[in-house]
């Protein structure tokens, strides 16, 4: 790969490093509330000088400029200079979503929001301005460090001639301190770097060496007299000199003619040759919590991983996909055969399964992530909200590790949100509210997600004041969405919430209650295959439960039959199957067909109609209802006949044809035949639609 | 032989910068991710360098170069800190500590290159 080419893929890696670093720092901070906790400061100004200084490095000036704000008000915080205000806290959380965004438009390629920085900028400088106990002046530098660190341990060889130069050269009378162990290297790089200067003569002074036998190998006991002639500037000399411990020995007399430092010996430090008996003992002045066992919090991504493309991933689901098709052939071809054979295939075949099934096992996990990926934003969006609101939320977490597939995790991220917001603006009350119901001040809030039966059960659970049955209904009724004299069951008022356009909000706040988000939270979830419930107490709080299939490519699918051809439907939208008979079955202006199962009365749909398949009969009391329900409403499709229930590859018909109303897709089954997957929310919706059902009666 | 060089960096983007940088200029470089992990190499292994950032999470580049030091295959060997501290004070603790010298960040390729062909 060629030198470019690999500096952006090491850029690439750095922009991954400040996500993680800004993440970092929003937590720290949003746990140091709670308390000033050294550590915790400490592991906040570390991101900080990281992003500062790869920042630098990789060549974004803006960037490190404006970190260096926030990193010096971490470390007068870190350093006891400053008290932990719940002020600063807010800044730097700002900071860090201004550091975000800038990051994120460099990395797009998209110009700052200048106006956005220096706001944030001057918030920062005056915070750092005031209140700062020492004296010194740590408002002053916040303009990019790159300008300051361009000076010093550089290359020697860049230094120009100016006009204040010393015509002539140099004497220097370099003793360097004897038990500098280093010292094997440092006088003969020196006086390579002097000789680049001028013209140099070294005279080496014997003077302080000790008898042979005294010698000890590792200690220094030359001193050395150098001679430089040159026009040869000052700076120049202090560069090469730079790195000498100030305990050694310089003094630098000029030579010859000068014009403004007359010559004068101006030694480096007081002490000369010093040959100190004992170690010189450093004294650690850094902070004890460095050295502590803490480890820092690693986020998903350590040496154990590799990234793999999402690409490559799916081919290999799509083969295993094949591979249980050919394995399911293979389990029929048992049928023909003759006894002695019979036994070993079918041991054969069985392996053959259990491998299969663990390597199925296997890629999708590939695929999947823990659902802390969409968990983690919420921490913060609950503090931001709940000071906004003016309330008091504990928010609580569990499962955080349990994994789901990353399509569906990307596609639930938004839901969630809404869903909080929700229950943050709408369901949770003010502590005054509150307390006058009799409830602690602080709401609860908890997000849990577990596995159950194949599916991840997502829960949205909250203390509030639960859903206003009387409100809900009113304003249905006032939208026309409901007939006036409809009596409807509590879970089916609750359901209103889902209807798009609907909102009970008085006034639309930014937060939400604009009325586009439950119907879409509820379609997305369809979309993925799944299903959300909602369920209420008037002023105790409600529970949203999201149900979602593990895995988008395979289906547990139940087989019917109609006619000759074979259909799929997805179990988990089956809610039970039914005989038709002849005295529940009503007939609407003449053409629908309502089936009265206990207090409702289900539209029935004839899958031999709409795919255009001749049924066994066709009378419909010969015939078997699936009752299927999506967004809140149900349905009986009516079959001939139920066949296995079996886990289904999910090929797309999209893809290898033309998308389809009212199926999902197509799966092989194992005899080779084609069966199709029907779109159960999406023949749901054409059957209100085609029909103009909007309500469903109830019996007396 | 190619020259080694020990880096020491908790950034995994600084690390491989500064490998595609040593790298290029003919240098074999050997990272590390922070102290410990630089410690555990040094015990057993050599390098004509050591180029360690301050910074770090248990153990940070000072206490680093002061442990090197104790051992005896690292006692001459030259030892550079990264450091985005320019008060001399900083660069005098790393020097008490045992280094041979600092580079300042953030540092160009050039300057690092010039400063490690200074001790190297």
């Amino acid at each position: 790969m060629s030198l470019e080419l690999e500096m952006v893929e090491i850029t690439k890696v750095f922009f991954d490093e400040c996500r993680e670093g800004l993440n970092i720092m929003e937590s720290g901070l949003l746990n140091l509330d709670a308390s000033a906790d050294l550590e915790n400061i400490n592991t906040i100004f570390r991101a900080a000088h990281s992003i500062k200084g790869g920042a630098g490095t990789f060549g974004f000036p803006e960037v490190a400029g404006f970190t260096h704000g926030v990193e010096t008000l971490l470390d007068e915080m870190r350093n006891g200079k400053r008290a932990v205000t719940d002020e600063a806290i807010q800044i730097l959380l700002k900071s860090c979503d201004c550091l975000c965004a800038m990051m994120a438009a460099i990395e797009d390629g998209k110009p700052i929001d200048q106006p956005r920085v220096a706001a944030c900028n001057l918030d920062l400088e005056e915070i750092l301005r005031s209140q700062s106990k020492a004296p010194t002046p740590p408002a002053a530098p916040l303009e990019p460090p790159v300008a300051a660190a361009a000076s010093a341990g550089a290359a020697a060889t860049s230094v120009n001639s100016t006009a204040s130069d010393v015509e002539g050269g140099w004497l220097i009378r370099f003793e360097p301190v004897t038990d500098l162990l280093k010292l094997r290297n440092e006088p003969t790089r020196i006086f390579a770097e002097l000789e680049k200067l001028g013209e140099l003569k070294v005279r080496a002074d014997l003077s302080a060496l000790p008898p042979f036998a005294d010698i000890d190998p590792e200690l220094c006991y030359l001193a050395w007299d150098l001679e430089i002639r040159g026009a040869v500037a000052r700076k120049a000399l202090d560069e090469v000199f730079d790195w000498v411990d100030p305990a050694c020995g310089l003094e630098f007399t000029t030579i010859g003619i000068s014009d403004d430092t007359t010559s004068q010996a101006v030694p480096e430090a007081a002490p000369p040759v010093v040959r100190p008996t004992a170690a010189p003992s450093v004294p650690d002045q850094r902070v004890p919590s460095t050295g502590t066992a803490a480890a820092a919090p690693k986020s998903g991504a350590d040496s154990s991983s590799i990234r793999v493309s999402t690409e490559k991933v799916d081919n290999i689901i799509n083969l295993v996909g094949e591979l249980v098709i050919t394995q399911s052939m293979l389990g029929r071809f048992a049928d023909g055969i003759g006894p002695g054979e019979l036994d070993s295939l079918r041991q054969g075949l069985s392996q053959l399964a259990r491998n299969m099934r663990e390597l199925q096992e296997c890629v999708m996990q590939v695929r999947m992530l823990p659902i802390s990926f969409a968990f983690n934003r919420f921490p913060r969006l609950v503090h931001d909200l709940t000071h906004k609101l003016g309330k008091k939320v504990d928010l609580r977490l569990s499962g955080e590790n349990t994994e789901l597939d990353k399509t569906v995790l990307e596609k639930m991220s938004d839901p969630l949100v809404h869903l909080v917001r929700n229950a943050l603006d709408h369901g949770l009350e003010t502590p005054e509210r509150r307390l006058a119901a009799g409830k602690g001040e602080t709401g609860t809030l908890e997000l849990a997600a577990f596995h159950e039966g194949g599916n991840i059960i997502i829960e949205v659970r909250d203390d509030g004041a639960g859903l206003n049955k009387a409100k809900i209904l009113s304003k249905a009724r006032e939208r026309g969405l409901v007939a006036p004299e409809l009596e409807l069951s509590d879970d089916q008022i609750h359901n209103l919430i889902f209807l798009p356009g609907f909102s009970t909000a008085d006034q639309v706040s930014d937060v939400s209650g604009r009325g586009v988000g439950m119907d879409v939270v509820r379609r997305n979830i369809n979309d993925l295959g799944g299903n959300v419930q909602l369920s209420s107490q008037e002023g105790k709080g409600s529970v949203i439960r999201i149900r979602l299939p593990l895995t988008l490519a395979i289906l547990d699918g139940q087989l019917v039959r109609v006619g000759q051809e074979t259909y799929v439907i997805s179990l988990l939208a089956i809610v039970e199957t039914v005989q038709v008979n002849r005295e529940g079955l009503n007939t609407l202006a003449g053409q629908t067909e309502l089936f009265r199962l206990r207090n409702a009365y289900l539209p029935v749909v004839k899958l031999c109609d709409l795919f255009g398949v001749v049924p066994d009969s066709r009378n419909s009391e010969d015939g078997l209802l699936v009752v299927v329900e999506a967004d809140g409403a149900r349905v009986g499709l009516l079959v001939d006949d139920l066949l296995a229930q079996q886990q289904v590859v999910i090929k797309s018909l999209e893809t290898n044809f033309a998308p389809v109303a009212g199926l999902a897709g197509a799966t092989i089954l194992g005899d080779g035949k084609v069966a199709l997957i029907l779109d159960v929310p999406g023949l749901i919706a054409r059957a209100s639609r085609e029909k103009q059902l909007t309500s469903i009666t109830r019996v007396a | 032989m190619a020259k080694k060089i020990l880096a020491v960096d908790d950034s995994v983007s600084m690390r491989q910068m500064v490998e595609l940088t040593l790298r290029t200029a003919g240098y074999e470089v050997v990272q590390a991710a922070d102290g410990v992990e630089a410690l555990e190499f040094a015990r057993v292994g050599s390098v004509d360098l050591v180029l360690t950032d301050v910074n770090m999470p248990r153990m940070d580049g000072i206490q680093l170069v002061q442990e090197l030091r104790a051992l005896a295959n690292y006692k001459f060997v030259p030892m550079l800190v990264l450091t985005t501290e320019s008060s001399k004070e900083k660069k005098m603790e790393g020097k008490r500590a045992g280094a041979t010298g600092w580079i300042v960040k953030p540092f160009n390729a050039q300057q690092l290159l010039g400063t490690i062909a200074k001790v190297i």
